[in-house]
């Protein structure tokens, strides 16, 4: 320990060790905390056509639209381990073809410091929600949930889903109106 | 002058020390590839940790992050779930966001998007201290 060389690399390497050990603590103290909040999703209009779909292997699709409200007080998540709540609406369900589908129909980031209490209404689907196949006709059983990936500042990143979900029939007959 | 330097401390050495070095530097390196082969086997994935190369994962990973992965048969992939992957004859690993899942009996991934963070600082710390541990000792 004579050299400004060898001070520099020991108080490196245990300031390394200390952060790690800091790093290590914060994720330990948040690991098993529960991360599930009630949620209320209501669903206000349906749609569904059959229009050409360019990113599977078949000609036409089943391309579904569905307009919902979404309520959720995300407070009782964010700690001081929890930079960002990813969240996303998602629809399940089944058909003929395929025993499980899930698509994501909406995404947000909620950032720490970001307001927390969720008071969607009217919202469109950000992304298409298409079928692979025309499953979605006549389909009794979709079912709309709102999850979110909890990104932490140090720790693993679960997936947790919001209690309350809500399920939607889709419509026997294609919408051929040029509407959106 | 360096260069010299070097190779006295190397001359001064009898044979006995200079196989004892070689064999401490084996030992460094093959108890480091043990490590990375074992995590490998714990994990189930190719490659446990990977480097994040471009900006697409937004405020989630930026360049140079760490990831650690896991890939457990029994975990099914679901959406929104982060996966790595890669494609044949690319040798690099994307990084992305389950958006669409079609599964027969056999699962696969429809289309995926980006964002998410992790804790890389955590690895980069693990690896670091680990190369610093090598630095230290030769002292």
């Amino acid at each position: 320990m004579n050299t400004v060389l060898s001070r520099a690399n020991s108080l490196f390497a245990f300031s390394l060790s200390v952060m790690a050990a800091l790093t290590f603590g914060c994720f330990i103290t948040t690991a098993f905390k529960d991360r599930s909040v009630p949620v209320d999703i209501s669903v206000t209009k349906v749609m569904l056509k059959n229009v050409d779909d360019f990113t599977g292997p078949r000609e036409k699709s089943d391309l579904g639209f569905v307009y919902f409200d979404v309520t959720a007080d995300l407070h009782p998540i964010f700690d001081w381990n929890v930079k960002q709540l990813f969240l996303y609406l998602s629809a399940e369900y089944s058909t003929k073809s395929n025993a499980l589908n899930q698509v994501v129909l909406w995404d947000k980031i909620v950032l720490r410091g970001d307001n927390t209490k969720l008071n969607l209404k009217e919202m469109k689907s950000k992304y298409f929600f298409f079928d692979d196949g025309n499953g979605l006709r006549a389909n009794k059983n979709i079912t709309l949930t709102l999850s979110w990936n909890v990104v932490p500042n140090a720790g693993i990143l679960p997936l947790i889903t919001g209690s309350g979900h809500i399920s939607v029939p889709f419509p026997d007959t294609y919408e051929t109106a040029r509407s959106y | 002058m360096l260069s010299l330097d070097f190779l006295d401390d190397v001359r001064r050495m009898n044979k006995r020390q200079l196989y004892y070095q070689v064999l401490n530097f084996g030992m460094i390196v093959s108890s480091a590839l043990m490590i990375w082969k074992g995590l490998m086997v714990v994990t189930g994935s190719e490659s446990p940790i990977v480097v994040v190369l471009s900006g697409s994962m937004e405020p989630a990973f930026h360049r140079g992050d760490l990831l650690f992965l896991t890939n457990r048969a029994e975990d099914p992939i679901r959406v929104g779930e982060i996966v790595v992957f890669r494609i044949e004859g690319r040798e690099i690993p994307i990084v992305h966001r389950v958006l669409k899942i079609h599964e027969k009996f056999v699962p696969y991934i429809g289309i995926v998007t980006i964002l998410m963070n992790d804790y890389p600082k955590f690895k980069y710390a693990v690896l670091c201290m680990l190369g610093l541990f090598v630095l230290v000792h030769r002292e």
